[in-house]
């Protein structure tokens, strides 16, 4: 099992969400998780109903059987200077950096540095360690930036390390870079049963692979609960109205003859019924189309209350009884 | 770097409607639910509307929605060319287009009876960076830019370039005067508000103070007097030296001096942009679903638009469900759904149904494990063939029987039973989405709005962006729409 598990996926798809789930489950029976966040949205805070996470490691759920998930919203220019600190004792040179606008150049405009500290700051929670030699954290669980743009995201290591041909920066992006290839690290992919996410991750997938990534997952969010079976369907289209206006009847809605209330149901709950047959079709064609894609593929439910805390657990549950932890 | 949200709230919410596209515009109407409803013919139709910008968070549409509104205003009439940033490749194809570029491409196949013109192109930042270079410098001098690593690193994609690239196209389109409309599509950023900033950020950078620093040995040479700018200036390269490697910040410093000397400031480009889509003809669109996260940043948007003095036109609500049968709640729904469950567990309890039924037409209703919480009530009961048959004698059971029922009957049930929760799930979501719509409107009661109904599928052709053209204009959901 991959130390380092990065979720991505398609805008609107979840994937902070089953980050956050991931987090939780494989905290549960005691270990401990870091959940990280690098764009900035304090999306992790949203989700657990806290104030606005600064950027330091705090606990922010307990996971059944006695686990912690931690979180840590990633600020580049903090990180920056955490890192000036770490490695070059800069304190207050570091502050007028920051005034001359070089923290801003370096973290903003400067081809990449910026995502190299937010990997940078993730690779080091993975590996770092306490005083009795054991890691802080089980695991570190990255909520990343969309498909379209995590290969490059993850990938810009390389890039600077070719571009900062020598130098800390240089050394720094290859030792992240080696970690992030390895197999202790894996890269999920969220997405829908429609057609443009599923188009996104199969092109996302082969973006990772062509760059070495390890592509993990692929885990479908919000998955509508099934609610007619394929004999319902074929029926809806043969059974005569007066049937159905009878059964509607029989089951206290009113009358059944023409211009009675339970009559005037029949059409629009067939009309609700052609349309899920068409969604049915469309998902099953794209479910086939992940298959094919040839990674384990999960699925969770969509909520019927919409996203809450206890809905979160529950998200995690799933991803723990099929197996993702 | 990231926008304090009470901050952002503090910019007066009730600004954005102090800066409408169209301020007596007789197409806002209010609708059932209080906000008022957004026009988008008169909008499109009103030639001194010349720039529209889609903006939203990232999966609610908006491409899409710029595609549709383009063509529509093409079909009524207006020559429109639609700049869109990343489009999924089946949305190109839907314009009959394989592969969009960084060219506008006249599309075929349009309504062209009132005489307009539909033209679309894809935001190629690393063509619009070089195109900028090569038409500001001579020849000599551009390729030395171009060849320079920095320079390829900063055009190929890196935090705020493909944002600047955008407006700087929009620009040049409107520059041009060559269309009555642009529609435009802004990128997926991290946050929506990104593309406001990253223009400013850029340009500010690239024109900016320390870059004058990093510059200064280029300009200076070794001239007396310029000391102690030195000394502050060597203690900078020395920091950023040793951080970033030696060649790197030559990189930068070559890249920068040839920027400086061969167009005048970035920064002037990045305020005329900006000053462009604060002009009267620019109307913006902010797109969401009606989904908590993707309302939330529609309504930083809105708040930021208005602390911008940019003119905001409304809210296009992607994706909204719809009924024709709302008086049954999903409530009622659901109890009428177990009383056919529970009639035909008497029959099956009398022994006909075991004659007559294969078991199968009953069990092969069994949800799959990842089964939601929204049938969870009703799931049991399909699979309750051993479940106690209290209610014998029920009417409704009676009545059932006194249909005669054979095969078809119960499984007709069996189905009306399927239409019953499926209409309960419907109108769940229903709730759901106005409720997070209330949210919205309640924080931002000053925003038309145009709800567009859910489609089942994707859209593949014209065709499908019509349809979504229409929805979008009727700005309220058809009763029966899916």
């Amino acid at each position: 099992m991959s130390r380092l598990q990065v979720v991505s996926g398609k805008g609107g798809t979840g994937k902070t969400t089953v980050a956050a789930a991931l987090a939780l489950a494989l905290a549960t029976e005691g270990k401990r998780t870091l959940l990280v966040e690098v764009e900035g949205r304090q999306g992790i805070a949203q989700l657990f109903e806290t104030e606005a996470l600064p950027y330091e490691e705090r606990k922010i759920a307990v996971a059944p059987g006695g686990g912690e998930v931690y979180a840590l919203a990633i600020d580049p220019e903090l990180a920056l200077l955490d890192y000036l600190q770490m490695f070059y004792k800069l304190g207050g040179a570091g502050r007028a950096l920051k005034k001359l606008g070089a923290i801003d150049f370096a973290t903003t405009i400067a081809p990449g540095l910026r995502d190299v500290l937010l990997t940078g700051k993730a690779c080091e929670a993975v590996r770092r360690k306490d005083k009795r030699g054991r890691f802080v954290y089980d695991y570190v669980v990255m909520d990343a930036p969309p498909t379209g743009r995590v290969t490059r995201f993850l990938n810009v290591n390389d890039e600077v390390a070719g571009l900062a041909k020598i130098g800390p920066i240089h050394n720094q992006a290859q030792a992240v870079m080696r970690v992030l290839k390895s197999p202790e690290t894996a890269v999920h992919l969220v997405t829908l049963l429609e057609e443009m996410p599923v188009q996104e991750t199969a092109d996302g997938i082969a973006e990772l692979r062509a760059a070495r990534l390890p592509v993990g997952r692929t885990i479908v969010n919000m998955v509508r609960p099934a609610i007619l079976d394929e004999a319902d369907l074929e029926l809806t289209r043969e059974a005569p109205r007066t049937a159905i206006a009878k059964s509607l009847s029989a089951a206290g809605l009113g009358g059944a003859r023409r211009g009675g209330v339970a009559e005037r149901l029949v059409d629009p709950l067939l009309d609700q019924a052609y349309a899920y047959a068409e969604r049915h079709a469309l998902e099953r064609e794209q479910r086939a189309v992940l298959q094919d894609l040839g990674l384990p593929l999960h699925e969770l439910p969509l909520l019927a209350e919409g996203m809450d805390l206890a809905g979160l657990y529950e998200l995690a549950t799933e991803l723990r009884q099929q197996g993702i932890s | 770097m990231s926008q304090d949200p009470a901050r952002a709230n503090d910019s007066s919410s009730g600004r954005a409607a102090a800066h409408p596209a169209h301020p007596s515009d007789p197409a806002r109407a209010i609708d059932s639910t209080g906000a008022d409803v957004l026009g988008v013919d008169p909008l499109i139709d009103d030639p001194g509307t010349r720039i529209v910008v889609c903006c939203g968070s990232g999966g609610v549409g908006k491409t899409t929605t710029a595609a549709a509104l383009g063509l529509r205003a093409a079909e009524r009439g207006r020559k429109v060319v639609v700049l869109t940033i990343d489009p999924a490749r089946r949305l190109a194809q839907s314009m009959g287009i394989d592969a969009l570029d960084n060219t506008p491409r006249r599309v075929k196949g349009i309504d062209d009876s009132a005489g307009g013109e539909l033209h679309a192109m894809m935001l190629d930042m690393k063509r619009t960076f070089d195109e900028i270079v090569e038409a500001h410098a001579d020849r000599e001098r551009a390729a030395a830019i171009l060849g320079n690593p920095f320079y390829q690193s900063l055009s190929a994609g890196f935090a705020g370039t493909q944002e600047y690239m955008a407006m700087e196209k929009l620009g040049q389109l409107r520059a041009r005067d060559e269309w009555d409309l642009i529609v435009v599509d802004t990128p997926p950023s991290r946050s929506a508000l990104d593309f406001l900033d990253a223009p400013k950020r850029l340009g500010s950078f690239l024109d900016g103070k320390l870059i004058r620093l990093l510059t200064a040995p280029a300009k200076l040479g070794g001239r007396a007097g310029m000391k102690f700018l030195n000394v502050g200036m060597s203690m900078m390269t020395g920091t950023l030296g040793k951080l970033l490697g030696g060649q790197l910040l030559k990189d930068v410093q070559t890249f920068v001096a040839a920027m400086d000397t061969t167009f005048g400031g970035f920064r002037t480009r990045a305020d005329a942009t900006y000053k462009l889509l604060q002009a009267p003809g620019t109307a913006f669109l902010v797109v969401a679903a009606p989904e908590r996260d993707a309302l939330r940043e529609a309504a930083y948007f809105v708040e930021r638009l208005a602390a911008e003095d940019m003119p905001l036109a409304g809210l296009v609500l992607n994706r909204v469900h719809g009924s024709g049968a709302t008086r049954l709640s999903a409530e009622r729904a659901l109890a009428a759904a177990e009383n056919l469950v529970e009639a035909r567990i008497v029959d099956q309890a009398d022994g006909k149904a075991g004659l007559r039924n294969s078991p199968d037409t009953y069990g092969s209703s069994e949800p799959p494990a990842t089964e939601g919480p929204a049938t969870e009530t009703a799931a049991p009961e399909t699979t309750a063939p051993e479940a106690p048959a209290s209610d014998a004698g029920s009417p409704a059971a009676d009545r059932t029987d006194a249909e005669g029922p054979g095969t078809t009957d119960r499984t007709v049930a069996h189905l009306t039973a399927g239409l019953l929760r499926l209409h309960a799930e419907r109108m769940q979501l229903l709730s759901r989405e106005q409720r997070t719509r209330d949210r919205f409107t309640a924080l931002h009661p000053e925003v038309a709005v145009a709800e567009v109904a859910a489609l089942p599928g994707d859209v593949h052709d014209l065709t499908g962006l019509r349809d979504i053209g229409d929805r979008l204009a009727t700005g309220t959901p058809p009763a029966g729409a899916s």
